[in-house]
């Protein structure tokens, strides 16, 4: 049946463009389970692990691993945790794996029901605190153990630049200016970005220092999966700049791959 | 108790559609043009914002007549419904009969519940893999439906509009012989030129990605005149 908008709590006048409480209004979100604080007794659930993003010239390169855990098992060797968020922004996922992949589909939905609503699109800074609201809603599941850490990031079509935010899990949300990286191998990536990341890094050497940064996280952390080639494994990296969202295709993975290991080669292999 | 004179309901029925159409009849037309790819949808709009015509959801589009207000708020509760089933199901089970029905009760509802009728008319339209597939419903404010093919006009000049898409309406016409038959409709039917920026237009075009819909810019919408009688 169809509901007529306004009116609502909150929104005296007009219709409240936010599809999440659209689908409170219909019922259809679960209630928080209850248990202990902590997570003690929680069965195990699939964990999504090492995602970073940086910034380059033109705007944000997003990368995420392939790998889930499930306590010391290997749940899934080819799961995504980078996604589009719309056609200008993406967004990575950490944490449990089926509490973060019902967040980012909430997420695309929230900002496509608001572009159509308003007939225009929210401004990055509006995606940024919308997704910073769905995290602090997913504060008591947090507190129950279900922890979500997203990167959120985009071309700001406004001001003309890529940019990058990060979150914990209070939603508490800052900007990054450089490059940032979360998860189980989060601080090993970060360590490689660190020494890679330049302001003046083109696309291609963006997409090459993400690629680097998960290979060594993969090296150092056994819940980030590393690049298989005889699998056809390697991790998913996306693009966001003026001309919108866009993958990185496998080939030029497996070219930046390839390079990173011939240059590791040349510096003296042991025998 | 406040005194109620008797109103037989035909009466009652009767002053109610009245005031539906002639609200309606005030108001610019919406027209419908199935083409080789998909639905394209003219309407002649001063304004560049205010929109008739909308998209719903990945393959399905709404356009409106009469009263804004009105029509506007079918609109988003449209994209309200479409949105939830989309999320909770699956996005292909959100199709243009389930939003017919949707609104058809809705306005019946309205019709014959409140003080006053809605005065519009609008359209829900899908578009399927092939043409065969595509879908127009034509629901007018008291909740009746029509399921269309071809082309629909609606709104105030809705007959002439008709007759003058009869004589001229092929199916499978490219998108620019389309636009062009439409924007010849309006401008034949008012008796003057409409220019591209007094027209809003938009298609949904099956060969688009997952959202079909895309609204035409002024320099693609062609200058034409009124046709010889």
């Amino acid at each position: 049946m169809i509901q007529l908008p306004g009116g609502g709590e909150g929104f005296p006048l007009g219709a409240n463009p936010s599809f999440s409480d659209v689908l409170r209004r219909a019922g259809q979100v679960p209630a928080l389970p209850t248990g202990p604080a902590g997570g003690d007794g929680l069965p195990l659930t699939a964990h999504a692990t090492t995602i970073l993003a940086l910034r380059f010239g033109e705007g944000i390169v997003m990368a995420g691993d392939r790998r889930a855990t499930e306590g010391y098992a290997i749940a899934d060797e080819r799961i995504e945790k980078v996604f589009p968020a719309d056609e200008h922004s993406a967004i990575a996922i950490a944490g449990v794996a089926g509490q973060a992949v019902e967040i980012v589909r909430l997420f695309q939905v929230e900002l496509e029901h608001y572009e159509k609503v308003e007939g225009d699109r929210l401004s990055l800074e509006g995606k940024a605190n919308r997704l910073a609201m769905m995290i602090r809603q997913n504060f008591g599941y947090a507190v129950q153990g279900l922890v979500v850490v997203p990167l959120f990031g985009g071309y700001d079509l406004r001001r003309g630049n890529g940019r990058l935010f990060r979150y914990d899990v209070t939603g508490g949300r800052w900007e990054e200016f450089d490059y940032h990286a979360t998860g189980s191998g989060g601080q090993h990536a970060k360590a490689t970005l660190k020494k890679r990341w330049r302001p003046s890094l083109d696309r291609s050497e963006a997409v090459r220092a993400a690629v680097e940064a998960l290979y060594d996280a993969s090296q150092e952390d056994v819940a980030t999966g590393g690049i298989d080639p005889i699998r056809g494994i390697y991790p998913k990296v996306v693009t966001v700049t003026d001309g919108g969202f866009a993958e990185v295709a496998v080939e030029e993975i497996r070219a930046a791959f390839d390079a990173i290991v011939a240059e590791r080669a040349d510096q003296g292999a042991r025998d | 108790m406040s005194y109620q004179p008797y109103v037989p309901p035909e009466q009652l029925m009767k002053d109610r559609s009245e005031y539906a159409r002639k609200g309606i009849s005030r108001g610019k037309s919406v027209l419908a043009l199935e083409y080789a790819d998909g639905i394209l949808f003219i309407a002649e709009n001063p304004s560049a914002t205010l929109h008739k015509i909308s998209e719903i959801y990945d393959h399905l589009a709404f356009a409106g007549v009469g009263k804004y207000s009105e029509f506007d708020s079918l609109r988003i509760a449209g994209i309200q419904l479409a949105d939830v089933r989309g999320y909770s199901y699956g996005r292909e089970d959100v199709t243009a009969k389930t939003l017919a029905n949707a609104y058809s009760q809705a306005l019946s509802a309205i019709f014959t519940q409140q003080m006053k009728p809605y005065e519009v008319e609008i359209l829900v339209a899908e578009v399927g893999e092939t043409s065969a597939t595509n879908e127009l419903f034509h629901i007018l404010f008291d909740g009746s439906v029509g399921d269309e093919t071809g082309f629909v006009a609606m709104g105030g000049r809705t007959e002439e509009l008709s007759g003058f898409l009869t004589d001229r309406y092929t199916p499978d016409l490219s998108l620019a012989e389309a636009l062009r038959l439409g924007v010849e409709a309006v401008s034949t039917i008012e008796e003057r030129p409409v220019e591209a920026e007094h027209l809003e237009a938009a298609v949904l075009d099956r060969n688009r990605g997952r959202r079909k819909f895309r609204r035409l810019p002024d320099e693609e919408i062609p200058e034409t005149t009124p046709a010889p009688a």
